[in-house]
This record gives C-alpha cells, sequence and structure tokens, in this order.
C-alpha cells in the first residue's frame, strides 16, 4: 500500500461535502418546503369551465328576442378512450365509422392527456339520444356550452351572432379560450363584454392518469359563473317585422328612429336572413352560403349602403342657405333649366316651394351662393374656401361620420371638401361648375340610410338631437350615458319652421313629389330623392317624420334599383310610419301594392321611369 | 481456469453491487418517465425501456469482454484507442448527425451512438500512461502541459460538435492532476478565476476590482506588519481615488469604477517598493503583480461575456446564480423540475404514480432530468438514497485507486472519480436549481445507450486493473 497522500482526504472531503449540500438541498426542497407541493397541485388540477348564460336581449316593449338553449360539445381524452363498439355511438351522432375514427385521430394527434373537442354543439335532444349509451364509452364526456334561440325569424342584422372565436381574438383578450364563443356581428358584437358575463370554474384533482378524483378542497377555490347583462334593445319588433315584410322581393333597407330619445325603432337590411341559420354546428356551413348568396344578405344596407342621398339632401342645403342668410324664407329663384334639368313644377317663389317642388335650379343656387363666397377673385380659389365652409356645416348632421349607435362597423359615408378635390383634379383646378351637382346631393355625396334618417330626426326636432343607438338599456344600468346627452346644432331656430312646412307640403299638397307617403289623420312631412346610379335603374330614396307637430318617428328608406323615390320609397315610409303611430294599416290598397312588387332587377317584371 | 477463479475472487463485488443498484433503479425511472399509463407494459418491444434494456445487456457483454482481456494490454494500447477516438470525433463532425444543435452522434438505424462519451475513458487512459512515463513531474510546467494537451484535444473536438457540456466534463481530470502532485497554487488560482467570474456577474466587475484590491491591501497589511507604511499607503490610496472621481465629475478625465481603484492601489503598491527593496522583500511587487492579472482577467472576463458567450448560455449562468426570475422562459426546466422533487415529499408518491413527470410538465425528464422522476416518485427516501449511493460508490472507488500497486491503475481510478463526480453533482445540482442547466446524463439513469454503455465500460476498466492489482509490481 502506498503511504497516505494527504490529498486523497481533500478529494474525499470534497466529495462528502458535495453530497451533504446535495442531500441538505433535496430535505428543503422536498420536506422542508411545502411551496412546490401547492405548485405540482397546480400541475395535476383539471379546470372545468362553467359558462355562464349570455345576456337575454329584449325588444323595446320587454318581448325577448334572443334568449339561450343549451347545446353539448361531445369531448374526448383519447389516452382515456376504451372503445368496445365504435358504430353505436357513431350512429348515435350520425357519422360514419371513417369519420368516427378520423375524429379520435385528429383529437389524439392535438393531446392524448388532455380533452379535445370530438363532436361540436349537439343540441339537447341530440344529447339525449347518446346520454344513455355514452356511459359505455370511458374517456368520452359532454362539456355543455351556451347556445343563442332566436324568437323570431326577423332582426339577424342588428342582434348579430356569436362565433367560435379565432386565434386573433384570443391573442387580444387572455378571457377567452380556443372554442369559446364571442360576438361577431351587430349588438352581440359590440355588447360583448356585457353580454358574455364572467365564465365560473371548478376545480378538480385529477390522478397521474388524468381522471378526475375528487372536489379541489371541496369547491373552495371554485367560482360560479356570472351570468351576462341582459339588454333591452329600442328596435320596436313588431314595427321590424312589418319592414322586413315590406321589403321581402326589394333590395335595400331603412332605418326609423324616435326623435326625442334617439332611440332606434327598426333597422331593415334587404334581403335578410333567418338568424336561427347561424346558430350551433352548421353555422359554417350556412355563414358560407349566406356570404356568396345574391345580394349579399350578410351585409347591413341600413348602416352600410352609402348612396348619393339625391334629392333628400336639397333639405341640408336650405337650413345652411338660411342659416347662412345666403337665401331668406322669402327668396324666389327662377326654375332656370339651362344648368340644371328640373321637372314642371309652379313657381319656386320661396325656400318652403323650392322643398316642396323639389326644384333643382333652386338649390343650384343656393349652393352657388354657398361655395362662391367671393373671399378670392379667382373662382378657382374662392371655390374651395367655400366648399370646406359648408361641410363643415354638413358633417354637423351626422354626415361623413361613423354614427356610435351601438353596432360595429356603421360606415361613414361621404361629404368631399377641398382635400378631395384637390386630390382629384389638382389644386386650383376646379370650381364651383366643376362640383355643382353637390347641390342636389349627388355625385360625391355618399349617405346611409341610417344618416339619413338621423337627418330626418334633427329636422323633426328643430335642431336637437340624441346620438341614435340600438339598446335602450344595459343590465341593471339602465341607457348608457352617452345616449343620455343632448346636442343642439348651431343653427338659428327660425331656420326649421319654412323647411318643415316645405316637406309637409312635399306630402300632402297637390304638387308634392311624395303624395304615396299620405297617411290617414296625420301629418306626415317627407323628402324624395333619387340616387343616379351608373349601374341600373336608379335607387328610390325617401326620408320623412311624423306627426309634424309633435314627430314620433323618423324614417329613411332606400329601396335600390326602384326608380323614383316618391314611387317605391315613399309608400314604405308612409305604411311603417301609419304602422307605428296607429298598429293599423288603412291604406289596404297601398300595403298591396308593396307586399306583391318584386323590384329585384333580375326577376323585376314592374318597373317605373 | 487457476488465474479465472483467482479474477473473480479479486473483483471488487461490492462496487459491483452499489452499481447494479443504481443500473436497475435508473432503469425503471426510464421505464417510469415513460409510461403512459395502465395500458402500457413495462416490456413494450420498441418502448424507451426496453431500448435501454437492450443498451444494458450490450454493456454487460462488453463487462465479460473487458475481463477477457489482459489487463496490460489498457496501459499498452492506451494512446492508439486515444488516437482512434479522436478520430472518431473528427469523424463525427463530417458524418454525423445533428440532434438539438449537437453534431455529435453517429446513426446506425434505430440506434445512436455518441462517441464523446467514450473519449472520457480513452482520454482517461491516455492520461494515466502519460503520467506513468518515466520521470514525470507533474510540477514541472513543461509536462503539465503536456498533461493538459491530452485533456484538450477532446475538448476542443467536442465544442466543435457545439456539445459545450459534454466538453467541460473533461476538466474534471483536473482533479487527477491535483491528486499526482500539481501544484496546488494553480487550484487556487483557478478557484479565484471561478470566484471572480461568479462575483462580478454578481455585483459588478468595478466593484470586485476594488474588493480585490482592498484584499490585497490587507493581505499586505497581514505580511509585512508594517502599520506606519500601510495607513500611509491608505491614505495615498484614498487621495488618488478623490482626484480620480473629481477628475470624473468634472469630465476631465473619464475613468470607470474599477480602473479608478486599480490605479489608486497599483500606485500606492508601488510607492511601497523603494522601502521594501531595501527590507529586500517582494510583497508588494507580488501582490502589484497580482492586481495587474486580476484587472487583464476581469476586464477580459467582461468582454468574453457579453461578447463571445451566446444568450441563452448567458442566462443560464444568470439564472443559476438567482439574477434572473423566469420560470416561464429559461426557467422553465429547472423550475418544472424543483416542483416534481419538491411535490414527492419524504416518502414520494409512489412508483408510476408522478403527476408531474408524467404529462411532460418535465422535459426531457428520461435524460437529463432523469433524477425529477425518483425525487417525485420516491421522495427525500429515493432521492437521497441515489446520492448516497453514488458517494459510496466515489469513495470506494477513491479506495480502490489508493490500494493500486500500480501509478497507471491508480490515475485511472482517480479519472474515473472525478468525471463521475462531475456528471453527478451538475446533473442532479442542476434539477434542484444548484447547478446551470448543463445538458450531461445521470451516470447508469439517463436514457440514452452510449451513456449508459460507455460510462459502464469506464467503470469495469478500473475494476478489471484493480482485480490484477496484485500482480503488478513497482
Amino acid at each position: 500500500m502506498n503511504k497516505p497522500e494527504p490529498r486523497t482526504y481533500v478529494i474525499a472531503a470534497v466529495i462528502v461535502i458535495v453530497s451533504v449540500i446535495l442531500l441538505v438541498r433535496l430535505f428543503f426542497l422536498q420536506v422542508l418546503s411545502d411551496e412546490y407541493e401547492v405548485s405540482a397541485l397546480n400541475n395535476s388540477q383539471r379546470h372545468i369551465i362553467q359558462y355562464p348564460p349570455r345576456g337575454i336581449i329584449y325588444d323595446r316593449d320587454s318581448i325577448i328576442l334572443v334568449s339561450n338553449k343549451a347545446g353539448y360539445d361531445l369531448m374526448v381524452i383519447p389516452q382515456q378512450v376504451k372503445i368496445i363498439d365504435s358504430l353505436r355511438l357513431a350512429n348515435a351522432l350520425g357519422i360514419d365509422k371513417e369519420s368516427f375514427r378520423e375524429r379520435l385521430a385528429e383529437a389524439s394527434f392535438y393531446s392524448r392527456f388532455q380533452p379535445s373537442i370530438f363532436y361540436k354543439m349537439l343540441s339537447a335532444e341530440e344529447y339525449a339520444g347518446i346520454q344513455e349509451i355514452l356511459y359505455d364509452y370511458e374517456g368520452f364526456y359532454v362539456q355543455p356550452r351556451v347556445m343563442r334561440q332566436y324568437a323570431d325569424e326577423v332582426g339577424a342584422h342588428f342582434m348579430g351572432d356569436i362565433g367560435e372565436v379565432n386565434d386573433n381574438v384570443i391573442a387580444a383578450d387572455a378571457y377567452y379560450r380556443m372554442g369559446d364563443y364571442a360576438g361577431v356581428n351587430g349588438i352581440e358584437k359590440y355588447y360583448e363584454k356585457s353580454l358574455r358575463g364572467k365564465k365560473g370554474v371548478k376545480i378538480f384533482l385529477v390522478d397521474a392518469h388524468n381522471r378526475i378524483k375528487e372536489s379541489y378542497k371541496d369547491g373552495k377555490f371554485d367560482t360560479l359563473p356570472e351570468a351576462g347583462k341582459s339588454l333591452v334593445s329600442s328596435i320596436d319588433i313588431d314595427l321590424q317585422e312589418y319592414g322586413e315584410r315590406l321589403f321581402v322581393n326589394k333590395i335595400g333597407g331603412l332605418v326609423a328612429i324616435e326623435p326625442e330619445t334617439g332611440e332606434i325603432l327598426a333597422l331593415v337590411s334587404s334581403p335578410g336572413y333567418d338568424p336561427n341559420l347561424l346558430v350551433g354546428r352548421n353555422r359554417g356551413y350556412f355563414y358560407d352560403s349566406l356570404l356568396n348568396a345574391p345580394n349579399k344578405p350578410l351585409f347591413n344596407r341600413a348602416i352600410n349602403s352609402a348612396y348619393p342621398p339625391g334629392s333628400t339632401f336639397k333639405v341640408v342645403q336650405a337650413v345652411i342657405g338660411l342659416d347662412e342668410n345666403l337665401i331668406s324664407t322669402s327668396t324666389s329663384i327662377p326654375c332656370n333649366k339651362y344648368w340644371v334639368n328640373c321637372h314642371n313644377h309652379p313657381p319656386a317663389t320661396s325656400v318652403t316651394k323650392a322643398v316642396q317642388f323639389s326644384c333643382n335650379p333652386y338649390f343650384y343656387e343656393v349652393f352657388r351662393r354657398m361655395v362662391q363666397r367671393g373671399y378670392e377673385k379667382s373662382i378657382f380659389r374662392d371655390s374651395p374656401i367655400g366648399l370646406d365652409m359648408w361641410k363643415e356645416k354638413v358633417v354637423l348632421f351626422g354626415f361623413d361620420q361613423s354614427l356610435d349607435i351601438g353596432l360595429p362597423s356603421v360606415s361613414s359615408g361621404q361629404i368631399p371638401g377641398s382635400d378631395y378635390y384637390d386630390a382629384l383634379y389638382g389644386q386650383y383646378r376646379w370650381a364651383f361648375s366643376t362640383i355643382y351637382s353637390l347641390s342636389i346631393g349627388q355625385g360625391e355625396i355618399l349617405a346611409t340610410p341610417l344618416q339619413l334618417a338621423h337627418f330626418a330626426a334633427i329636422i323633426a326636432n328643430h335642431g336637437y338631437y340624441y346620438t341614435p343607438h340600438v339598446v335602450k338599456s344595459v343590465g341593471e344600468e339602465g341607457k348608457e350615458a352617452k345616449y343620455r346627452k343632448k346636442y343642439i346644432l348651431p343653427f338659428k331656430s327660425e331656420v326649421y319652421p319654412p323647411i318643415v312646412e316645405g316637406m309637409k307640403n312635399a306630402v300632402n299638397a297637390p304638387h308634392g313629389t311624395a303624395g304615396l307617403a299620405r297617411v290617414k289623420d296625420v301629418t306626415v312631412c317627407g323628402k324624395t330623392g333619387t340616387a343616379q346610379n351608373p349601374h341600373g335603374e336608379d335607387h328610390s330614396i325617401f326620408m320623412a317624420f311624423a306627426p309634424m307637430e309633435n314627430p314620433k318617428i323618423a324614417i329613411a328608406v332606400y329601396v335600390e334599383n326602384a326608380g323614383y323615390g316618391g314611387t317605391w320609397a315613399a309608400p314604405i315610409a308612409g305604411l311603417m310610419i301609419e304602422k307605428y303611430l296607429t298598429d293599423t294599416i288603412t291604406n289596404k290598397w297601398g300595403e298591396e301594392r308593396i307586399l306583391n312588387a318584386n323590384l329585384i332587377p333580375e326577376t323585376a317584371d314592374e318597373k317605373e321611369d | 481456469m487457476r488465474k479465472r477463479i483467482n479474477i473473480l475472487k479479486q473483483i471488487d463485488w461490492f462496487t459491483i453491487g452499489v452499481f447494479l443498484m443504481l443500473a436497475v433503479i435508473g432503469w425503471l425511472s426510464i421505464f417510469s418517465s415513460s409510461w403512459e399509463g395502465i395500458g402500457d407494459s413495462m416490456f413494450e418491444p420498441g418502448s424507451r425501456q426496453m431500448k435501454q434494456a437492450v443498451w444494458v445487456g450490450l454493456s454487460f457483454l462488453m463487462i465479460i469482454l473487458v475481463f477477457l482481456i489482459d489487463s496490460k494490454f489498457f496501459s499498452a494500447f492506451a494512446y492508439v484507442l486515444y488516437g482512434l477516438v479522436i478520430l472518431s470525433l473528427v469523424a463525427v463532425l463530417v458524418f454525423g448527425k445533428e440532434v438539438n444543435g449537437a453534431r455529435s452522434w453517429f446513426e446506425l438505424g434505430n440506434f445512436r451512438f455518441q462517441p464523446a462519451e467514450f473519449a472520457k475513458i480513452f482520454t482517461s487512459l491516455a492520461l494515466a500512461q502519460l503520467l506513468t512515463s518515466f520521470q514525470f513531474d507533474l510540477k514541472k510546467i513543461k509536462h503539465l502541459l503536456w498533461a493538459f494537451v491530452i485533456i484538450l484535444i477532446p475538448v476542443a473536438m467536442i465544442i466543435l460538435q457545439n456539445d459545450t457540456g459534454s466538453a467541460l466534463v473533461f476538466f474534471a481530470l483536473v482533479i487527477v492532476l491535483y491528486r499526482e502532485g500539481m501544484k496546488s497554487t494553480y487550484l487556487f488560482i483557478a478557484l479565484a478565476a471561478v470566484l471572480l467570474f461568479v462575483l462580478s456577474v454578481l455585483i459588478s466587475p468595478g466593484w470586485v476590482l476594488a474588493g480585490s484590491a482592498f484584499v490585497l491591501l490587507a493581505l499586505y497589511w497581514l505580511n509585512e506588519h508594517d502599520n506606519k507604511g500601510f495607513f500611509v499607503a491608505l491614505i495615498v490610496a484614498t487621495g488618488i481615488v478623490v482626484v480620480l472621481f473629481l477628475l470624473k465629475q468634472r469630465e476631465i478625465l473619464n475613468l470607470g469604477f474599477g480602473w479608478i481603484v486599480t490605479i489608486a492601489v497599483l500606485v500606492t503598491l508601488l510607492s511601497l517598493l523603494p522601502g521594501m527593496l531595501r527590507a529586500r522583500r517582494n510583497t508588494a511587487l507580488v501582490l502589484s503583480a497580482i492586481l495587474l492579472g486580476t484587472f487583464v482577467y476581469i476586464n477580459t472576463l467582461d468582454y468574453v461575456y457579453y461578447n463571445v458567450l451566446q444568450s441563452h448560455q448567458r442566462d443560464r449562468i444568470e439564472h443559476t446564480l438567482g439574477l434572473k426570475d423566469d420560470p416561464l422562459g429559461i426557467g422553465y426546466n429547472v423550475n418544472q423540475s424543483k416542483i416534481a422533487i419538491g411535490s414527492g415529499g419524504f416518502s414520494g408518491k409512489g412508483f408510476l404514480q408522478g403527476t408531474q413527470t408524467k404529462f411532460d410538465f418535465v422535459p426531457e425528464q428520461s435524460t437529463d432530468f432523469i433524477f425529477c422522476t425518483i425525487g417525485e416518485e420516491f421522495g427525500f427516501l429515493g432521492a437521497g438514497l441515489v446520492v448516497l449511493l453514488f458517494a459510496t460508490l466515489l469513495v470506494r472507488l477513491i479506495m480502490l485507486a489508493e490500494r493500486q500497486r500500480s501509478k497507471f491503475s491508480r490515475v485511472y481510478g482517480y479519472a474515473v472519480v472525478s468525471i463521475l463526480f462531475f456528471h453527478i453533482t451538475i446533473n442532479i445540482g442542476m434539477t434542484i436549481g444548484l447547478m446551470p442547466v448543463i445538458g450531461i446524463p445521470l451516470p447508469f439513469f439517463s436514457y440514452g445507450g452510449s451513456s449508459f454503455m460507455a460510462f459502464t465500460l469506464f467503470l469495469f476498466i478500473f475494476l478489471r486493473l484493480d482485480a490484477n492489482r496484485l500482480e503488478i509490481f513497482r
């Protein structure tokens, strides 16, 4: 043997010390500290999400529009699956054996231990069908979900729908998990945060095989789901239903507003669709077919179809002209058809008569005075100044604005300013003569039915408004503050009466343009319009409010490819007004005429000049 | 026949017993960590545990082979075998397969094979052969350098394979050199270097320099008992520091904190020189040299740390030193591993009952993090037993090494001890958060055939040499 070498002991000592350090550390980690034990519990818990019922949506008279029904996702944990008779379960689900295998393989591919959806959104009846046999299939269980249920087949556009969240939504909001549902359109989307409530969770302990053993700490850390808030919509569902009925076989939209509150009473877009189609398992299929259907039923024309408002826009010109003292109530302008054409009508000896007869040369002249103010000698330098002063006033009515009415993606329409024409023609290379068609609401002006209805409401109110809205009340909180705020336009109050008078005569006097909008015993004030359509027949436009003395409803109607505004849009507005104010229809002939009309271009056999 | 019986009697059955216990526990852990549920059989063909079993079987055949070979073979062919393994390390760079970013595997059908694992054995043999050479003396710098050449060649090859962890293992052989007479000064320098590195990452290079300067001044005082000189020096140093700081504030001479302190202490030490020379003492000179060396070292380190190391390597170091707490990022492995081990408690959850290691919470659970399975399923009792078994094995191997008559056998024995020790400390330390995550296997435990076979071979060559110890005379 060697003589003892001291370094041997150093080395041995180091080994012993390191071993002791490891042991001490293990002792601390495993025996003394329970920090890691708690963490391990987190790792081996299973959180079962409790989905809250989504908020219910009522109409303005507390009729349920949208409620919930239970849906069931059939979940699978592949690792636990012991299949005895796959054909039996496949048959119960109505799928073939091949599809059954594929679904199982897909779930296994995602994870052997984590649950994934095997079959989406079984209805209560379908669930009942498989419930009794599900006990024989270890590894399968059912996760209840909330599905929407619509009382009626109307109102799909403003109510919107819910759909499975995509990756972007999940990335933007930590609330959502794969497979959750959220509003994708309409009120469902805009009020998602109010409607969705709060998910609850039940925590269970799982064993090494990921099977539920027991409730974690007797449910001490479980949370109950909080139901979503109910919404009261401002929509009158009867009026809505009637509006959609009148629009059968027509393309277009209408918006009706209660002027004194800004509440939207009806919001029709045609063609529409049955909202129940977009519920449950077949949502994807129907969504695609609606997306590709002719005339775009998913497109919400009431808030998104922007067309030149035509002669309805003359009312805007009249208000601004009077306010700026460019005309007085008694200004008479000859119907000189040299610059713009006109129909034959008695002379427009006042602004009231000009509105009543819808005289083109009159408003051509009014707009000329607005645009050519004479601040600059050159009309090329003068016109931009005048146009921008004009636009500044026009946008006060909500034109060129996306109105925050409680629906997502509301179109802003368009009011061109000098920057628009500078971009189009170049600076100082355009003047009044280039843009005069704006005077009669043609050309580059675009407005939606919503904007025109809002404008009609402002005129009805003689200059004030509340921002239009589709939801009157959210949960217990009532109406949102932004819809309780009254706005008063900075125009002189005396500008409104002569214009309202003109609109009254347009409907009720012998030489008016909108006789078909008359309602028995009700003074309707209205203005027709015709949007020139380069692609086909002009669009028929009408805006109105009634009764004149104490306006309860303001309305704008667009009927696409239907020709002159007085012919189709005006009578629809009349019927809507009568329906809303009296709940009866006396003008049976007019109602029949509208209901029977088919104005969809391809199949149209009835056209007006 | 007579010789055979003789050898069997001389074999150290104690070591073999410990080895077998470790191997059995290791194999069961691999089975447990890849077990997916009741349906899985322990003898499932193609499963990890069965693949490992094949390697274990092959390793046992290898053991028999080792005992059939004449023990002189290992010393006689040490350099040849070393040369061959270096060639295979070169070959793997050319023909190897890249796994997890490291090109260190040969692939033969279903089995993969890592020559770096075997390089440890043959480097150890070559080192033993070198140290046994006639008149070889580790106290001579030249001879020490030769030893380092033997060690550093495989290190370089393995670093080229991008497998830094396996390369680091070879530095454990410094323990062998220490045992065989290398000057302990070198070891102190190495330890000081590590300490300075850790401190300068933990605190800051400037403060570490200041601290070193202060320690050196204190050393001077302790060594020289020159109170007057020391206090004068202290005042001078403080004065210089104040002046340099003022210059820094006026933005005339913008020096870093480390520079200021180093310059101050250096000037002070040098100012003590004349007095010292008169007394024929060189303490101040030596200390100045040390301080300069430290200064250069720390600044180089700072550069290397931020410019040469890759960010994930920095992250691992900083995470181990507790500077970064990021349980979902770089610290994920370690945190999950600590959770798994911690949740085992005193007696564990029972075989196959671990929840953490089952559901893929712990990554690499059957290879580098195999220790988690033991910690979770067998608790402190099981994990402690494994640590104790390893410690027992190492101490026993030291005893065996010390009883060798041949220096070759002793050196080789210490090589086995050092490398096993390094693997065990780093691997277990890593799973409980004491060491940075360096991907090296736990001997006899981690899933991986070449690792198991290499460690077995490594150990049994020594047992073979040990069984023959009585036949060799110095």
